[in-house]
């Protein structure tokens, strides 16, 4: 593993306006990331876990810069891009690439798998000639599982786990060194989605490629993550090695979200810790820690202290106070 | 007598079969899981218990679907207006969708109280549905639009809907797929209280094998439009039989397992019209021989609480 991190996000923070209309002055500010950091190595992979609205889509465009930054720095390979434009920003997005969720609005239907997974390589120029750049074709559809003789053939003529193959190998073309993954497999049925998780693990280790999986679902990331960073209403509330967060949360609300997930092993008989309430607007998020009203355990302070990201030793951060 | 009996139930979609020879019943007070991949005929046939599909494209399904005993396929349209949305309630995947967004929730629980219990349509009766299904601030709350609600309080609104006429049977299709891992626990825990409190039966119906084991005593599981196995949830679950619930079960990713490769089954489900006439898991299946492709496949008991679709399966 090389000393730089592949990708070091500082005190990031993403903040959307709300207006009345739009020359009006913002009547709030809904803060979709507040303070995240982290970093990411060339190989490995970090599971972003939280619930809807939590922020883990915003965090991961705003890395890819596909959406805005409010205040924080993003480096990549030592270069800070928190700020880069247009040519200098189009050469490093070579470098990192995206995997949707939905693999039926993500990919252009009037595009063939071949015109799909061949755009890029157009644009960066990897291509010298209509001949290489079949080939090329060929060999990525080829690297996802897919039969390179499909290439003629569009979208809607694969099956959901084919169509995020697609995807995936639209992702591979300009041979990225991080690959932003936006729940790739919730849209996809059990038993397909245990086909593009390994398909993901086995071309991590050829392409010696970082991940950072975006996904609600607990067991999915725990078998591709290193480490996991908990989210909720923007912030990250523990920061664990992957096996180990599932055995000993710490967070109240990592604790709860492990509970809550349902089994088919019927000998364990975990106790569910069933949560009240819904998670609140990020619009009007409450003082002091954002889970205080669904705690189990919150005190008096926690509804107006903040807690800081600790860090405990062994990989392992957390920002409660009871912990 | 069985609350529900499904008899070798087929729905055809135009030249298409998605429904093929599914039997099933279902005591009153229990809870019935049927549980398959998308394109199963799961959410088909939870429809066709209320007739609630549309012909066509659909056929007018053959078989028998007894509900106490009397044939819902040849009721009068007055008979089964006692039954939809009446002995049986329905609660549906999309609660944002299924909501009427320009009707006040309060306005929505009494159109279906007005329909099957008209002396009860009153706001006092319409608050306490709201607090038996966990919506804090009733009074109020009965004046909201679906969207000023989360979407988990959109479930537990359907909820109070199906659960307006006191039914003798829930269907709840896919209740928890859209909601978040948290409010899905809340959701099974309401379902689980209510039958309990309620002394309702529940049909079930979900792609999600780890609810089975939370909530069902019997499970059924589909594929390609047949029950392939059928059992108590604990047999099911513990000691599968079929082919396709082993690989199934093994390619679900478990807590405290990280770093294990997954287990996956080759291949992709068939699409109806691609099904063969023997059994539709062979393709796929590491067990298949060359029989299995051949002629339909019957049922091989072993023992009758746990029947599968499978001649090699192990007793």
């Amino acid at each position: 593993m090389s000393p730089t991190p592949l990708l070091r996000v500082e005190n990031l923070r993403v903040h959307f306006p709300v207006q009345r209309s739009l020359f009006s002055k913002p009547e709030a500010w809904v803060r979709a990331v507040e303070n995240v950091s982290f970093t990411l190595r060339t190989g490995e992979t970090i599971g972003l876990l939280g619930e809807s609205g939590c922020g883990k889509t915003t965090l991961g465009r705003a890395i890819l810069r596909l959406g805005p930054v409010t205040a924080g720095s993003i480096h990549f390979d030592g270069t800070d891009i928190t700020h880069l434009e247009g040519r200098a920003l189009r050469e490093h997005r070579r470098r990192f690439q995206m995997i949707f969720q939905d693999p039926f609005s993500s990919l252009n239907p009037r595009f063939t798998a071949g015109q799909i997974v061949g755009e890029a390589l157009e644009i960066h120029h990897l291509a010298t000639d209509s001949a290489a750049r079949n080939r090329r074709i060929g060999e990525l559809l080829e690297s996802v599982g897919l039969d390179p003789r499909l290439a003629d053939r569009f979208p809607h003529e694969f099956s959901g786990g084919q169509r995020q193959r697609i995807g995936i190998a639209r992702a591979l073309a300009v041979e990225p060194q991080l690959i932003v993954c936006d729940e790739p497999v919730s849209a996809l049925d059990v038993s397909v989605q245990a086909q593009v998780v390994n398909l993901l693990q086995d071309l991590q280790k050829q392409r010696g490629l970082a991940y950072l999986f975006i996904s609600h679902d607990l067991a999915v990331v725990e078998h591709l993550a290193h480490r996991i960073l908990v989210m909720y209403l923007g912030q990250v509330m523990e920061e664990a090695p992957a096996g180990v967060l599932s055995q000993q949360p710490l967070h109240p609300y990592s604790q709860a979200l492990i509970s809550a997930v349902p089994t088919v092993d019927t000998a364990s008989k975990r106790r569910r810790i069933v949560l009240s309430g819904d998670p609140p607007s990020p619009l009007s998020p409450p003082t002091g820690c954002p889970f205080h009203p669904r705690c189990p355990v919150a005190e008096p302070h926690c509804r107006t202290e903040t807690p800081v990201l600790r860090d405990l030793g062994e990989g392992r951060r957390v920002a409660c106070h009871q912990v | 007598m069985p609350l529900l009996e499904i008899r070798n139930l087929r729905i055809d979609f135009g030249a298409h079969r998605v429904v093929d020879d599914v039997s099933l019943s279902l005591d009153a007070g229990k809870t019935y899981c049927l549980v398959g991949e998308s394109g199963c005929g799961k959410s088909v046939t939870a429809l066709s218990i209320g007739r609630l599909l549309t012909t066509p494209p659909a056929s007018h399904p053959r078989g028998q679907i007894l509900w106490e005993g009397h044939d819902v396929l040849t009721m009068n349209p007055q008979q089964l207006q006692r039954i939809r949305g009446g002995d049986v309630g329905y609660v549906f995947q999309e609660p944002g969708a299924s909501l009427n967004p320009v009707m006040r929730i309060g306005a929505q629980i009494r159109e279906s109280l007005a329909r099957h219990r008209p002396q009860f349509a009153n706001e006092a009766e319409i608050i306490r549905l709201l607090r038996l299904v966990g919506i804090p601030a009733p009074e109020t709350r009965l004046r909201a639009y679906p969207h000023q609600l989360s979407g988990g309080m959109q479930q537990r609104v359907m909820i109070a809907m199906g659960l307006a006429p006191q039914p003798k049977l829930l269907i709840a299709d896919e209740p928890t797929t859209a909601l978040d891992v948290t409010v899905q626990a809340q959701i099974i825990e309401l379902l689980r209280d209510l039958q309990r409190q309620l002394g309702m039966a529940l049909l079930l119906i979900t792609h999600n094998l780890g609810l089975v084991g939370d909530i069902a005593d019997r499970v059924g599981v589909m594929y390609a439009g047949q029950i392939v196995e059928e059992g108590t949830a604990l047999d099911v679950l513990q000691r599968p039989r079929h082919p396709y619930t082993q690989a199934l079960l093994r390619s679900v990713p478990e807590l405290g397992r990280a770093g294990r490769r997954l287990e996956c089954i080759p291949g992709t489900v068939p699409r109806p019209g691609d099904w063969t006439t023997g059994c539709r898991f062979a393709p796929r299946c590491p067990k298949a021989r060359s029989e299995c492709s051949v002629g339909p496949i019957d049922w091989n008991s072993g023992s009758i609480d746990h029947a599968v679709r499978c001649p090699y399966a192990e007793a």
